[in-house]
């Protein structure tokens, strides 16, 4: 057990150097810093005197963006760190050693979010600051900003594990590379095309009741999106499919749940593809 | 210990779909022996090597390392591994991967920084390996095979690329490693820097063992002929050659071939021709002839 957990500790220790060393971290944490500042002072914010909090406003934009950043940023720490070992020769030099599969798999899962999340505390925590600093404080705002904080390091975790069981998929890093842009694509941005476009042709029939709702909450990205909003209870404004955050059928935290169950998934599958990788 | 060979393989076959990669291969290594695996491209080794550190199942046949399973902790303890070409990630220092490989081989960082003094990359343990020389990151690849003293090194083809001084350091290490009881297994293509440099040479052809043993037991098994070469005192080469026989090679030497076991017989001829002979020069066969006698019979057919 003990040596279970000192070489998982040195593929995590190793996979945030490598982060560091690459500028990974100053990167995704500066990107995050400046779309969280832009989206709280250039945005369509906190400009009006609204009776809502300055703070629980950029929240709700800010959950917007994060769908397309965090998991963008995941993807990219994470769709090399397989493949790449494959492709340089140092995936067989690992596994010659005591070191078991899912103690590497493990190391690296741990080190990328270790990485992910440092950028979403840190550059979330600076933006959050500032428009305090700007409009003052409020207990809702804070409790919203902190809700979006742990929500984003889970919907993280869910495109870390997705980038990793990628990486384990393909011996090549531009093959991976390709995989990633795709599931981005298809995760974050058509799949909510689809919908809408589901919804309109639908006009209020079958889909729209029974079928949308589950299929919104089945997506990492939208899941987060609609705890976060529907944790606001009605205090930003919301449009497109995120007005399902104000009818939802069932809990919020059944979102969790789906995020909680896309973790696991991708986990069990990253695992599963990695024993079949052949150094 | 019942048992003293630290790797044993018997009547090995591995198969990748149709493709047979490994055909009936045994072979047996002893601590402290230099072995080296030689064959050309797809010849089967880096398979062999991959077989023993359980990367690949056997479609048929046995390995055992120290008695115990490929892939077993007790087998991964003994053995360690340099892969062809390996490339450390370029942002870390020759001391970070050092760490790194120690701690997933269960020692302290510590215990194995001494071995960059060890392979004579010291000076540079902190610098990015972005900057080293081939020569370089391969001795650190070294260096991290030998992280807690295995007791048998699978090095498949460390020196290609290697400049011949670090080539020569390289070995020297190897020999070192091995006069303390490592038995040290290598595979490459350059026949003629093993020669020297191993107790015992296996060749494989198309995924099968051809040849096995000594240097002096493969020439011996090829037959090779030892070539003398006999350079006549007073330019005349004619008179040499009525008296020997063999080639005249020009104006003052003669070649003759003669069958390692007649050698002697042959210089003792020689010798008794007393002043017409001014110098003699013996070419035994090389690695190389024998390589290309052993490999060629079972690769006639490939292009």
């Amino acid at each position: 057990m003990k040596a279970t957990l000192n070489r998982i500790a040195a593929v995590t220790a190793i996979e945030i150097r490598l982060s560091v060393r690459n500028r990974w971290v100053a990167l995704s944490t500066l990107i995050l810093v400046l779309f969280a500042l832009a989206l709280a002072f250039l945005g369509s914010g906190p400009a009006g005197a609204s009776k809502v909090g300055a703070l629980t406003l950029t929240a709700a934009s800010l959950a917007t963006l994060s769908v397309y950043l965090i998991p963008l940023i995941a993807l990219l720490l994470s769709y090399e760190t397989i493949a790449g070992e494959v492709e340089r020769s140092t995936l067989p030099l690992v596994l010659a050693t005591p070191v078991r599969r899912f103690e590497v798999l493990t190391g690296k899962f741990v080190g990328h979010l270790s990485v992910l999340t440092l950028a979403i505390v840190v550059g979330y925590s600076i933006a959050a600051l500032a428009v305090v600093a700007v409009h003052g404080a409020d207990l809702h705002g804070a409790l919203a900003w902190a809700r979006l904080i742990a929500t984003g390091v889970l919907l993280g975790a869910v495109f870390v594990a997705i980038g990793i069981l990628v990486s384990a998929s393909t011996a090549r890093v531009g093959t991976a590379a390709a995989l990633l842009v795709g599931i981005w694509l298809v995760l974050i941005v058509l799949y909510d095309l689809a919908l809408l476009a589901g919804l309109i042709v639908d006009d209020g029939g079958f889909f729209t009741k029974s079928l949308f709702p589950a299929l919104v909450i089945a997506n990492p990205g939208d899941a987060f999106r609609l705890y976060n909003l529907a944790a606001l209870e009605g205090s930003a404004p919301v449009a497109g499919i995120d007005g399902l955050a104000r009818s939802l059928p069932f809990p919020p935290s059944l979102a969790l749940a789906a995020l909680a169950a896309w973790l696991a998934a991708m986990i069990a599958a990253g695992l599963w593809r990695f024993q079949k990788v052949r150094p | 210990m019942s048992d003293p060979s630290l790797l044993d393989v018997t009547g090995l076959s591995v198969a990748f779909g149709s493709l047979k990669a490994l055909h009936r291969v045994s072979l047996a290594v002893r601590p402290g022996e230099r072995f080296a695996l030689l064959g050309h491209n797809g010849a089967g080794k880096s398979t062999l090597f991959r077989t023993v550190l359980g990367f690949v199942s056997p479609a048929s046949g046995k390995v055992e390392v120290a008695g115990a399973a490929p892939g077993s902790d007790k087998a991964r303890r003994t053995v360690s591994y340099l892969p062809e070409s390996v490339a450390f990630p370029k942002a870390l220092t020759g001391a970070e991967l050092l760490a790194y490989f120690a701690r997933l081989k269960g020692q302290t960082p510590k215990s194995a920084m001494p071995l960059l003094e060890t392979v004579g990359i010291a000076d540079a343990a902190n610098r990015r390996v972005g900057t080293y020389s081939k020569g370089m990151r391969q001795r650190l690849g070294l260096a991290q095979a030998l992280i807690g003293r295995p007791e048998l090194l699978l090095l498949d083809e460390p020196t290609s690329g290697l400049d011949p001084i670090s080539r020569g350091d390289f070995y020297a290490i190897l020999d070192r490693l091995a006069g303390e009881g490592t038995a040290v297994v290598l595979s490459s293509h350059s026949l003629t820097e093993v020669e020297a440099r191993t107790d015992r040479i296996a060749i494989l052809s198309r995924g099968r063992l051809v040849a096995e043993g000594s240097l002096a037991e493969l020439a011996r098994a090829a037959a090779l002929p030892v070539t003398v070469r006999v350079k006549a005192a007073a330019e005349d080469a004619g008179a040499l050659h009525a008296r020997i026989g063999g080639r005249r090679l020009n104006g003052r030497s003669v070649e003759l071939d003669c069958a390692a076991g007649d050698k002697m017989a042959v210089l003792s001829r020689i010798a008794a021709l007393g002043d017409v002979v001014a110098d003699i020069d013996i070419d035994t066969p090389r690695l190389d002839d024998v390589y290309r006698h052993f490999s060629g019979h079972s690769a006639g057919g490939e292009a």
